[in-house]
């Protein structure tokens, strides 16, 4: 039973970052039902970002912990948000109207070049980061084992709960939102009604990037290493989650994560670690047979 | 008799659309008068929305030129603006012919879409929305009033957070022209608004139409094939075949017109000109006597 709360825990914890990413690959599908498969390596950037700007900030003789960890996370989340922008305006923009693969395409393009970028840029090596917040609280305890809650889990959790919570008001209650809506069923009419479509379409690129850079920082703050190519699994991860909930569907992109993480921790913690992305998949596949269109995905009706 | 030639708010000129080898709108000008219901009829095939999709930024037109005169006295050209600005800043509306609600949200957030530049203006790009800011709320306000009140003018306000794809067919066309409306635009221009209506949604629809010119000084531009509704509301007729201009004027010049009668009921060309050399004498007679 221990053993089982330590595990959601840790499965919680993971499935929120898998939840961020995961935000706007949904998002950018819904919108222009294109996968950006450059997403999980803006998710990188922005971990690289943070690293760099936690030196900084360090170097510049503020140890103020929680003032840190914010100018981190308000730095990275500016900065990555201009590499999404820039990502859509060069690669993704010239060829909207053009065939469907030909985004998808570049996509696959822009992320090799995000990663090589960044190798080159700052070297292959592994970056590590000594843990900077430490300590948690000890849930329960029974025969030595300790179920233990740490205060990074929960800043996680906690900074997930707050920017879902945040992001679904964005999506329903304003009209930034609502355009964003709109776009998605008819971007012609909503053009027509005056929404400048390719705007929106920029800022959804920029708020799904910010989102992925709040989870590059967590990563980061978690795991305590990270290189250039944590973007590449990581973002399948995240896009399997997306594709679990249902692409297109900003709940289901959030359940899908949390899925994902919950999935990925039981079966290393109760079978094998080797084989938890086998699990995690396999899970997908299991999933996509009988629900095609993901848990809470809406099958598309086409009206005759 | 022709006052839309006087104060346009809508010049085209010399307007053609070729699609590869098709010409489907040829050296077409007309004016739409500016306190005026403009029909533009004609046959199937005849180019009329072709006409519509220059106007409204979906095409851009072969040759020719669209000016649209706004009543504040600056004047835009259509085919020359991107499309979303045609809806923003030259003020001009469309629907289409077969319906483009925004199925999947509220009859509510149909109206509220149309309201969306003023609407981000206000709120900093929804930043405002978020942190809940007070002119945002104002101008939140101000719209849900606007689209209330047009829910209330079509009759849809029991139905406002409903979502549009489960409103009966007549109401969604209703919907359709609100929404267009709820853009502020001065110039309305409707594809086939009465295609599938009842007669009494028919005659709902006239009514509507007539209150949008009289109480919201907006011109409307209409495509449309039930005859018996464009005689009764039009002030203004452009008739067309084949993408060429064949008759131009009230509703009963039009329907007298010998060119309408053969486009319509299908004569040869020398028949035509046979009745068109009875009418004049007709008319010579009339005169005399």
């Amino acid at each position: 039973m221990e053993y089982f709360i330590q595990q959601l825990i840790n499965g919680v914890t993971l499935g929120s970052i898998y939840g961020l990413i995961a935000i706007g690959y949904t998002m950018v599908y819904g919108i222009i039902g294109m996968i950006n498969f450059a997403h999980g390596d803006i998710f990188m950037v922005g971990a690289f970002i943070a690293l760099i700007t936690l030196l900084a900030v360090v170097a510049m003789g503020i140890t103020f912990l929680p003032l840190v960890l914010l100018i981190v996370l308000i730095v990275s989340m500016l900065m990555t948000s201009v590499w999404g922008w820039s990502v859509e305006r060069i690669a993704y923009r010239p060829l909207r109207g053009s065939f469907r693969l030909a985004p998808l395409i570049t996509a696959i393009g822009m992320s090799i070049v995000l990663q090589n970028f960044v190798q080159v840029v700052q070297g292959a090596r592994v970056k590590p980061l000594p843990p900077q917040i430490t300590g948690g609280i000890t849930i329960m305890e029974k025969d030595g084992f300790l179920v233990q809650l740490s205060y990074m889990q929960i800043l996680i959790i906690v900074t997930t709960v707050l920017l879902m919570a945040g992001f679904t008001m964005l999506i329903n209650k304003t009209s930034l939102g609502r355009a964003q809506r709109a776009c998605e069923q008819d971007q012609k009419m909503a053009s027509l009604l005056g929404v400048n479509v390719d705007r929106t379409i920029s800022l959804t690129f920029v708020m799904g990037a910010a989102l992925a850079s709040v989870a590059g920082v967590m990563f980061l703050l978690y795991y305590g290493v990270i290189d250039f190519y944590i973007g590449f699994l990581a973002g399948v991860k995240a896009f399997t989650a997306a594709v679990l909930g249902g692409i297109g569907s900003l709940p289901g992109a959030m359940l899908g994560g949390l899925l994902i993480g919950l999935i990925e921790t039981f079966w290393s913690g109760y079978f094998s670690v080797e084989y938890k992305d086998v699990a995690a998949f396999s899970i997908l596949a299991i999933v996509l047979i009988f629900m095609p269109s993901g848990l809470l995905g809406k099958p598309e009706v086409e009206k005759v | 008799m022709s006052s839309w030639k006087e104060n346009p708010i809508l010049t085209v000129e010399h307007l053609t659309m070729r699609f590869g080898g098709l010409v489907a709108v040829d050296d077409l000008s007309f004016e739409v008068g500016r306190s005026d219901i403009t029909a533009l009829i004609g046959p199937n095939g005849a180019g009329k929305t072709t006409v519509f999709n220059c106007v409204t930024g979906f095409y851009k037109p072969t040759e020719g030129r669209i000016t649209m005169n706004r009543s504040n006295g600056q004047s835009y050209l259509l085919e020359r603006i991107p499309d979303f600005q045609i809806a923003h800043h030259a003020k001009v509306a469309r629907t289409f012919q077969n319906i483009r609600l925004f199925g999947g949200m509220t009859v509510l957030e149909n109206l509220m879409i149309a309201q969306h530049n003023k609407l981000m203006k206000d709120s900093l790009f929804s930043i405002g929305g978020i942190f809940g800011i007070s002119s945002f709320r104002k101008s939140e306000k101000a719209s849900v009033k606007k689209a209330t009140e047009w829910l209330e003018r079509i009759d849809l306000i029991d139905r406002a957070d409903d979502p549009a794809a489960d409103l009966p067919y007549g109401d969604q066309r209703r919907l359709e022209i609100a929404r267009a409306m709820c853009t502020n635009p001065e110039l309305l221009c409707l594809d086939e608004p009465a295609a599938g209506l009842n007669p009494r949604e028919t005659q709902d629809l006239n009514g509507l139409l007539r209150s949008i010119r009289e109480l919201d000084k907006t011109a409307v531009l209409l495509i449309e094939h039930d005859m018996s509704m464009v005689m009764e509301i039009s002030d203004h007729v452009v008739v067309l075949d084949y993408g060429v201009k064949i008759s131009d004027g009230d509703a009963a010049f039009v329907q007298n017109d010998p060119h309408v009668i053969a486009a319509y009921l299908g004569v040869d060309d020398d028949e035509v000109d046979e009745a068109e050399a009875e009418a004049k004498v007709a008319n010579a007679e009339g005169v005399k006597s």
